[in-house]
């Protein structure tokens, strides 16, 4: 189910391709030339094609939130629970990841602001072992959801994850039970649930909580799946359609509900909150 | 029974045949007895013995026995009235997943269970156990049904995992996973789980959401299949030996892991053979637990499932 994080399907080699110390970048989409500044301050969003490249996590949170996050329970971190390895230890790949990324584990959560509302913030941090689902993961989804019926607030979750985290194996996958089940109290407190999907968000995640937003919004283009393309590839012995996967194949299938640019989103989700809790149901 | 014999069961299984002749000349001429005795004796010790030391893709490779007792082997032993119920009235029937109405002991109960085939005609026809999303969407639909007209709900988990395919991502494999974990976290009824085969990932976990969750003693539960996991890690799939062992994935890792809540034990030399024996032990603990949980209200019951999966998971705080 979890996907290793080198074989994933790459929109984003730009900074392989970097020109001249970094200060240019050749765009994935168009392949034109655009300062790293210009990518930057468009929250690499190609301002000439409008291809979107990876957003790290402190990026999303300047893109969505008014102000810095305040953090819940970021003193989490993992356990080893199978003492696993593969010929590197889970700890020292775990170790490695929080040293690259500078983040505790795969998710972030907290309260923040959106236009002045106040939301349940949750952003997955891809580049932490693929954004993949362990425990830590799941208990802090989990907390997002609980704490988010405590103080009232709609969730906001935004999901990149190559799935479970195999190196905690079983309890991985029992992430899904337990998150969804808060999900499934924090839906009977009648509170909005936004699940925005990123690229890309697959396996255990897409198959937990990931779908059952009370409005499903993905960004462009993003591969969006429960199966990696090679193990279908493998069963079903065909090559796959161009676009499998992703956000457009999604939203023609009928299993979001927008395609929303990474520039609007914030907006988008403020204008569907505001509908969501203008005539609040009684409880 | 066990027509496909493993290398490392070869012994155990020659033994159990001998018993079985045994047996039936013992029924008629009594001075067969003592052998008999004897016999069973020494192929109940053989089996232990070897089985004492398989490994844990050994455990895997039986939990996949192609003679293996499958869900509706142990529905026709465990239950009367089966009244199957197909279809998820949105797109279509999926063989992969057997449903429907029984009695119990005396009480209605649904059943929902992963359904794979014998032989190359019906394993076409059930997918090699493996569901689309319709079959997941028949498994909500029982879900619902059951909280509706408060019967409990016993799953029998067996599938490899959920079906990679195309159409199967088309019509959302994902949702249909999700929903279903969802019905199930919110079903105000007794829930039981069995892991009788394989349990193979997401796809085995949209009917494990449960009160109580139990393993056959070559029952297997994974996040990923072996062959899988040794793909990833190692690029070779030959490496599934390692990687089984590494997972964790055996009845009694799942024990200790907190998992499930209890191994049943299968009959000598697995539950391949002796069908009957294996569903009267799964009886026994079907129906102890199921009655352990009658004192529980509705909401109780959805209190206890959510706590019993609150817990799981280690981390440092
Ligand atoms: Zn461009």
């Amino acid at each position: 189910m979890a996907w290793p994080e080198k074989n994933l399907p790459s929109t984003d080699a730009s900074e392989k391709r970097s020109l001249g110390a970094g200060v240019f970048r050749r765009c994935d989409g168009c392949g034109q030339t655009l300062t790293a500044g210009e990518l930057a301050a468009t929250f690499e969003v190609c301002s000439l094609c409008g291809h979107h490249h990876k957003l790290e996590a402190d990026g999303w949170q300047r893109l969505f939130l008014d102000e810095a996050l305040e953090p819940w329970d970021a003193h989490l971190v993992p356990g080893d629970p199978l003492r696993f390895s593969d010929g590197r230890s889970y700890k020292e790949r775990v170790t490695a990841s929080q040293k690259k990324t500078k983040s505790p584990e795969a998710i972030d959560i907290g309260r923040g602001r959106m236009d002045g509302r106040a939301v349940a913030y949750g952003a997955f941090v891809f580049a932490f072992m693929g954004g993949s689902m362990g425990s830590v993961v799941g208990e802090k989804v989990t907390r997002l959801f609980e704490r988010a019926v405590e103080e009232e607030l709609p969730v906001v979750l935004l999901q990149a994850s190559g799935g479970a985290r195999m190196q905690e194996g079983i309890l991985s996958l029992m992430q899904m039970a337990k998150s969804v089940s808060a999900l499934e109290r924090f839906r009977k407190a009648r509170l909005p649930f936004i699940s925005v999907l990123l690229h890309p968000t697959t396996g255990g995640v897409a198959a937990s909580f990931a779908f059952l937003g009370d409005v499903n919004i993905a960004e462009p283009k993003a591969l969006i799946g429960f199966a990696g393309a090679r193990v279908i590839e493998n069963t079903i012995r065909q090559t796959l359609p161009p676009g499998f996967q992703r956000a457009e194949f999604l939203l023609d299938h009928g299993m979001v509900d927008a395609i929303v640019s990474r520039l609007e989103m914030k907006a988008k989700i403020v204008s569907i909150l505001n509908h969501l809790t203008s005539n609040r149901p009684r409880r | 029974m066990a027509a496909f014999v493993l290398p490392f069961e070869r012994p155990v299984v020659d033994l159990v045949e001998k018993v079985r002749e045994l047996r039936a000349l013992a029924a008629s001429d009594q001075r067969f007895e003592p052998e008999l005795a004897r016999l069973e004796e020494k192929t109940s010790r053989l089996a232990r013995e070897i089985f004492a030391d398989l490994t844990p893709m050994q455990k895997v490779q039986l939990s996949r026995h192609a003679s293996r007792p499958y869900t509706l082997d142990y529905v026709k032993r465990l239950f009367t009235d089966f009244d199957e119920l197909k279809g998820d009235r949105r797109f279509a029937e999926d063989a992969a997943i057997v449903a429907g109405l029984a009695t119990y002991h005396g009480r209605s109960v649904v059943l929902v269970g992963h359904q794979k085939g014998r032989g190359t005609k019906e394993n076409m026809k059930r997918n090699f156990g493996m569901p689309n999303p319709e079959g997941y969407r028949k498994a909500i639909r029982m879900y619902e049904l059951a909280d509706k007209f408060n019967l409990p709900i016993l799953t029998f988990i067996d599938t490899p995992g959920a079906y990679p395919g195309i159409g199967a991502e088309e019509r959302g494999q994902s949702e249909a996973i999700g929903a279903s974990l969802a019905a199930m976290a919110r079903a105000r009824v007794p829930i039981i789980a069995t892991i009788i085969g394989e349990g193979g990932s997401g796809g085995a976990l949209a009917l494990g959401v449960a009160n109580r969750v139990l393993v056959l003693e070559f029952g297997c539960y994974s996040v990923i299949t072996p062959e899988g996991c040794a793909a990833i890690l190692w690029k070779d799939g030959s490496r599934a030996d390692e990687a089984a062992a590494r997972l964790k994935i055996t009845a009694p890792d799942l024990l200790q892991l907190g998992v499930v809540d209890l191994v049943v034990d299968e009959p000598t030399g697995g539950a391949h053979q002796d069908h009957d024996d294996a569903a009267v032990r799964l009886d026994r603990a079907l129906w102890s637990q199921l009655t352990a949980l009658d004192g529980l209200s509705p909401d109780e019951l959805v209190d206890d499932r959510y706590k019993r999966f609150r817990a799981l998971g280690t981390f440092v705080a």
